[in-house]
């Protein structure tokens, strides 16, 4: 029980740490080229990254979901239409849902 | 509702925030799940929404409940949790001027770094309308996460589950559409984003959850390295 405390607690301070850190690093850090474009495409690579994981992953297996993936396609076919941000998630969770009303996936 | 045509160039910082209040709504409403595998895996109540309150990181709470549900040595989950956090420390070097926080801003701001307030900022053309959409995105998901974990964690069990409702395809939407305008940009970002998605799908078997998506920012180093102007298509991952 204590030690499950005291888990919660060094997590909960592990992963504060590096967001302060990030935001304390001084600017020059970022005056090379090369840096200002790694910077530039860090969340190029990550949301691609965070995309691909939620959708293919299931804890450490992939797996293809159908009504998800057509969740994602949805999205895409949202974007584009050039709809709006909400229009988006809407379409989405709403293909998703009403595919695994249906019993897909 | 033409608005949200081009995202980029032509958002307020009024509809930015708006933006990222819907998506920290949605998001948010994840942290049901996030409450009630918490309290499946042996976790209080309490501690479940001290976790939420504190740690803030979707994918680390879920890596620590994770450990713990295993019966594995609580210093390896902590070590998997705060290594998944990681990744807020890159944010936070890509906001650091965008913000412009300092002293007690700078506290507060730090504990608002997540992949959704990152991306709703990032995604802005200009600092007033970043700053905007991270605090709306902030706002709206620190709360509705935080309600939801508590509603999860204290009904474990006896709600629906949030897939039912599609929930499980917000983020990865909500990513995709924050990743688009960045797509139509250049070669460079298309073959960036490529590689990212290749990288972490192909690290997925052999990680921790999240440590994958790290990984997938080597994709950036990669082409940020490589020399200017005559960048192909990212690098070839395989």
């Amino acid at each position: 029980m204590t030690g499950t405390w005291i888990a919660v607690l060094a997590t909960a301070a592990g992963c504060y740490a590096p967001k302060l850190a990030g935001l304390t690093v001084p600017p020059r850090v970022l005056a090379r080229p090369w840096a200002r474009r790694f910077a530039g495409l860090v969340p190029v690579a990550l949301l691609a990254g965070l995309t691909a994981a939620e959708v293919f992953g299931r804890g450490q297996a992939l797996a293809v979901d159908p009504a998800r993936l057509a969740g994602l396609g949805a999205a895409a076919a949202a974007l584009t239409a050039r709809a709006p941000f909400l229009v988006v998630i809407l379409a989405a969770a709403g293909t998703t849902a009403g595919l695994r009303a249906l019993g897909v996936g | 509702m033409t608005d949200g045509a081009q995202r980029a160039p032509v958002r307020s910082p009024a509809q930015a925030a708006r933006d990222g209040m819907v998506l920290g709504l949605a998001v948010g409403a994840s942290g049901l799940a996030f409450g009630a595998a918490a309290v499946g895996s042996g976790l209080t109540v309490a501690q479940a929404c001290v976790l939420s309150l504190l740690a803030y990181t979707g994918a680390s709470q879920f890596a620590l409940a994770g450990a713990i549900a295993g019966g594995g040595s609580l210093i390896a989950g902590v070590a998997g949790a705060v290594l998944l956090g990681s990744r807020n420390g890159l944010y936070g070097l890509r906001l650091a001027g965008l913000l412009g926080a300092r002293g007690a801003r700078r506290i507060l701001a730090a504990h608002a770094i997540t992949d959704e307030s990152t991306a709703m900022a990032l995604a802005q053309a200009d600092p007033a309308a970043a700053r905007a959409a991270f605090r709306g995105t902030f706002l709206s998901l620190y709360l509705t996460w935080n309600l939801a974990t508590l509603a999860g964690a204290l009904g474990a069990g006896r709600v629906g589950s949030p897939t039912s409702f599609g929930l499980d395809v917000v983020g990865p939407a909500a990513f995709l559409a924050l990743l688009w305008p960045r797509l139509r940009e250049g070669r460079t970002e298309r073959g960036v984003a490529l590689a990212g998605a290749v990288i972490a799908l192909g690290a997925t078997p052999f990680c921790p959850p999240g440590l994958p998506v790290v990984l997938a920012a080597s994709a950036a180093l990669c082409a940020a390295l490589m020399p200017a102007g005559r960048q192909q298509d990212g690098e070839q991952p395989a």
